[in-house]
């Protein structure tokens, strides 16, 4: 039913598309309301009289029909809708996602929409390449510089580079030698081809695509290894593919490449592609040391680092310098620092925003591939293309074999032939390949049509036949896959540890290696540019204890989000508490008293009566600041409030006792408990009444209530309730074993009708804001 | 001098070869950084290791020293620990650092794994009882955050206590309340760090080293 529907829908949208692609293509008769009826697209347009100068007077027009100045937005959103419509579509049918990737459906869907442009009788749009490098581009790029994993990417930064640079340079010259050896074989209009030409071809079918090789790969999950190389390789390669293009493009009218020229041809490379980092590097910094100061200004947070790339990504382009490499450097730099110090919305919406637009590029882009081969204008060559197809293949495969061969030498954790066949496979072409064809001109380059072809076909091949099989084979051969285990504590410790065991390891050997280098980056790192670059207290915050905060953030996300109630988040242990880590030598201490079912249901319904009487405020809204959405409330309360509850146990720890223990006999509040009718009170610690906190923070931090709390029961409720709240994380007092519940849901649970109580109450801007403004890992 | 010091020992540091599996070259050079650091003498102390400047703003550098004057990491079955120690003591700690070679079966590569974590194992179990009980955890994590002043210490405490509880939740699972779990012994040990693929992470490439020129 839904797919029914869905497809009526596209049927009209695409059914739209082609006079709008009509209108655009028909020359512009300017009238004040040109008509174009649907299906008259062929015939003149009728516009109304336009009289301009007479002066009769003509009846108001209450209805006019203007397309002509909205239509280039107008189709730029069509194709946008069309785009992510089929994307939809394609998730929708049930099985197709597993046995096609996305790419070759888009691909076929563009192909269709071109060829019913074509049958109606209009010219299909094709992929402008000024369109596909400025615009499509930029997002899909910045979405993986900025999500890109450092460290893979940096311990195998010698093997990425090797592919990069010296296969795309043995890729190229094999093949476009070994073409234009085909050519001059095949005779008749190939020999025209020369060598240069050739070598141009190679250059750029060569290059490993990462808009391809990204589409693919995401949805194999691979294991991490593969993925950097292949992904890595795709990216790096455009330092090499640029210099090589400009290199023979210019020297394509010459003819001819002189030593000199090879040459300056190196120091290009190294000047594009360094130059490419040091202005991305230059962005980042800026970026990042902006953010310092967007405390006030939450709200356009995400649009520096957007904003600071996609400039990084211009300045780059003007001076021809690697864009891409440009971009993943902003990106990569950009990262840490910005992150300390943005809001966890803003942080959110930067992760959307990258993944929405890089999707939409992805989408249109393969979409508008399969257009433009419908589209342009093809020069059909048997020999030429079939060659190219097997030549590139074989390239590849040769290359892969062959530097790792040589590169295995070096690695500690070899590449094996699985791995080898896999990133070989893996190197797919896509429309950086066919833009760059594009661009060249058709008087310096006759055979540009082949090229087109060949190319296009180059580029159908590995999407469509790699793109398709490679899913089964990695099942196949059984390739690792990602791992989908999130990172523990323990193996973050262990990291960290490891990491300065090596140092100083290194350092007793009197060894300047990796790890000592990495390390004095590091120190440098923390000691002068997070002082500049990252507001506040955060500069000073060590790695290992942002890991820490970053989980129980998400732990308290996850337990808010399972409404404290039955289910529990996986993450949490859940009947382990403190108390069954014990140091070893005090078993007798472990008697603790029970509470009694009844009781416990009293202290809740005291507690829930009196959290309702939290005031209720109005938000008012701005667009200054966002309003605030219960949830964010909840959570930060819950991490401040166990923030407390450590200070607490640090105190509980005066006594040397992990869990509640028994309550020393001459505490005044116990003994004020026992006089109550509790007869078994909870163990308090000493010095509760100097804890100066917030016990039952439930509010925001300006209601009275809390201070409410506090007096109107003093000793009885609050006692049981900090108790219970002691412990913070994990603890959980036994007797709550009975519902094997954890502490902190059973605190939630309490908080329920609280929290619901306030997403119809509106803590004012005031409080908002103070939450608002933590920044994204408190 | 001592006098298997002046002239490179062949038969000696052949036999040192087959032990630690190191190369006659990688022996040399160790040799030579040994007896820079023991100022040419035939022991090492621990105040030796304080003339190494860049090991001084390492946060767990006394674990790291004590590491080489425990007995247990001599692969001698011996516990305690000594107040100096020889070349070949040296070398057989350093000898976990080794990486393990192309052509490893499957077997050796467990083995040599084991002895990896056994060395980080013994680091942490200071008082040699064979678990790591919370404290011995709690002051590794208080270590290695221990450059960061007051902020480390507060957080080393909750970061220390979660991450045992991970460990027996992982390794004991769900436990009744008057079950305790005393430490990490050395299989749940193993089995946490299984993430982590030690026996290519922990090593040291010993042989382009030239010690002559870094006379820290």
């Amino acid at each position: 039913m839904e797919m029914k529907m869905f497809i009526v829908v596209l049927g009209l949208l695409v059914g739209s598309l082609m006079p709008i692609g009509g209108a655009a293509s028909s020359p512009d008769t300017n009238t004040n309301h040109g008509m174009s009826e649907p299906g008259h697209h062929g015939l003149p347009k009728h516009g109304g009289e336009g009289n301009h100068t007479s002066n009769v007077k003509k009846i108001f027009p209450v209805l006019s029909f203007d397309y002509d100045h909205v239509r280039v937005p107008f189709e730029i959103s069509l194709w946008v809708l069309l785009a992510s419509l089929m994307k939809l579509g394609f998730h929708l049918i049930p099985r197709l996602p597993s046995i096609v990737p996305e790419s070759c459906l888009l691909i076929v869907v563009g192909l269709l929409v071109g060829g019913l442009i074509k049958v109606v009788g209009e010219v299909p749009p094709t992929l402008d390449s000024n369109v596909f490098f400025l615009y499509l581009l930029p997002p899909i790029i910045l979405d993986a510089g900025y999500f890109l994993p450092i460290r893979p990417f940096t311990e195998n930064l010698g093997t990425i580079l090797m592919f990069a640079v010296v296969g795309t340079l043995w890729n190229a010259f094999f093949v476009g030698g070994l073409l234009y050896g085909v050519c001059q074989l095949a005779g008749d209009d190939l020999a025209l081809v020369d060598l240069l030409s050739c070598l141009l071809f190679g250059t750029i079918i060569s290059a490993v695509d990462p808009v391809a090789v990204l589409a693919v790969f995401e949805e194999i999950h691979i294991n991490e290894l593969l993925h950097i190389l292949v992904f890595g390789e795709s990216l790096l390669n455009d330092a090499v593919t640029v210099v090589l293009y400009h290199l023979f493009e210019e020297y394509q009218s010459v003819g001819t490449i002189t030593v000199t020229d090879v040459f300056l041809g190196v120091v290009c490379f190294l000047v594009v592609s360094l130059g490419g980092i040091v202005v991305g590097a230059i962005y980042g910094i800026l970026a990042a040391f902006t953010s310092r100061f967007t405390s006030h200004t939450r709200v356009i947070e995400p649009l520096f680092v957007f904003v600071y790339s996609y400039m990084a990504y211009l300045s780059a382009e003007v001076f021809h310098l690697s864009g891409i490499m440009a971009l993943i450097a902003c990106g990569a730099v950009t990262r840490p620092y910005v992150e300390a110090n943005i809001s966890h919305k803003s942080h959110t919406t930067i992760k959307y925003f990258l993944k929405m637009w890089s999707s939409v590029s992805d989408t249109l882009i393969f979409i508008f591939l399969g257009v433009s081969t419908v589209a342009g204008k093809h020069h059909w060559n048997w020999t030429f293309v079939i060659m190219s197809v097997i030549l590139s293949l074989v390239a590849r495969v040769l290359g892969v074999v062959g530097l790792t061969f040589v590169i295995n030498k070096f690695r500690i954790v070899k590449l094996t032939t699985k791995d080898q066949f896999i990133v070989a496979y893996g190197g797919l072409r896509g429309a950086i390949a066919f833009s760059l064809v594009y661009l060249l001109n058709s008087d310096q380059f006759p055979m540009r049509n082949m090229f087109l072809t060949a190319i296009i076909t180059v580029i159908f091949f590995t999407v469509f036949v790699q793109g398709m099989t490679i899913r089964p084979l990695v099942d196949l051969l059984a390739v690792k896959k990602k791992q989908e285990t999130k990172r523990s504590i323990n193996e973050e410790i262990h990291t960290q540890f490891l990491d300065h065991l090596l140092t100083g390891i290194e350092d007793i050997c009197g060894h300047y290696g990796h790890h000592h280098w990495k390390d004095k980056l590091n120190r440098f790192n923390k000691k002068y540019i997070k002082k500049c670059l990252i507001a506040g207290e955060r500069s000073k915050e060590p790695q290992l204890i942002a890991f820490y905060h970053k989980m129980e953030m998400k732990q308290a996300i996850e337990l808010v989000e399972s409404g404290g109630g039955s289910k529990l988040p996986s993450a949490m242990p859940s009947t382990i508490s403190m108390q069954n880590i014990q140091p070893k030598k005090t078993p007798q201490d472990r008697a603790l008293p029970q509470l009694s079912k009844s009781r416990e249901e009293e202290i809740r319904k005291i507690l829930r009566t009196n959290l309702q009487r939290t005031r209720q405020r109005l938000r008012s809204y701005n667009r200054h600041t966002l309003v605030a959405d219960p949830f964010e409330d909840g959570w930060n309360d819950l991490i401040k409030r166990k923030r407390m509850i450590e200070l607490e146990k640090k105190i509980s720890l005066m006594n040397n006792h992990l869990t509640v223990p028994a309550p020393p006999p001459d505490s005044p509040t116990i003994t004020r408990a026992r006089l109550a009718s509790d007869p078994q009170a909870w163990g308090i610690k000493a010095g509760t009444e100097s804890i100066p906190t917030i016990k039952v923070d439930l509010a925001s931090p300006q209601t009275p209530e809390s201070g409410n709390m506090r007096d109107g029961f003093g000793s009885k409720a609050s006692q049981p309730k900090e108790s219970k709240e002691d412990g913070g994380l994990v603890m959980k007092a036994p007797s709550l074993a009975k519902e094997s519940k954890d502490k902190m849901a059973y605190e939630d649970d309490d908080k329920e009708p609280q929290r619901l109580m306030r997403c119809l109450s509106d803590p004012g801007p005031a409080a908002d804001e103070e939450d608002e403004d933590e920044p994204f890992l408190p | 001098m001592g006098s298997f010091q002046s002239l490179p020992d062949n038969h000696q540091y052949r036999t040192l070869s087959q032990k630690t599996g190191f190369s006659l070259e990688q022996i040399g050079i160790l040799h030579n950084r040994f007896k820079q650091l023991s100022q040419n003498e035939e022991t090492l102390r621990r105040d030796d290791f304080k003339t190494i400047q860049d090991l001084e703003s390492n946060p767990i550098r006394s674990q790291i020293i004590e590491a080489f004057f425990d007995k247990r990491n001599f692969q001698k079955d011996d516990v305690g620990s000594v107040q100096e120690i020889g070349f070949e003591e040296f070398l057989t700690v350093m000898s976990y650092f080794r990486a393990p070679t192309h052509h490893i079966t499957d077997e050796q590569r467990e083995e040599m794994r084991r002895a990896k974590l056994r060395f980080l194992f013994n680091m942490h179990d200071t008082d040699n009882d064979g678990t790591i009980t919370l404290e011995e955890y709690r002051h590794v994590v208080e270590e290695l955050l221990s450059r960061s002043g007051a902020l480390g210490r507060e957080t080393a405490k909750g970061i220390a206590d979660a991450a045992m509880l991970e460990v027996a939740s992982i390794s004991v699972g769900p436990m009744a309340p008057d079950e305790f779990f005393e430490g990490i012994t050395f299989e749940q040990f193993l089995k946490i760090l299984k993430g982590v693929e030690i026996e290519t992470t922990m090593h040291i490439r010993f042989l382009n080293m030239d010690t002559t020129v870094l006379c820290k």
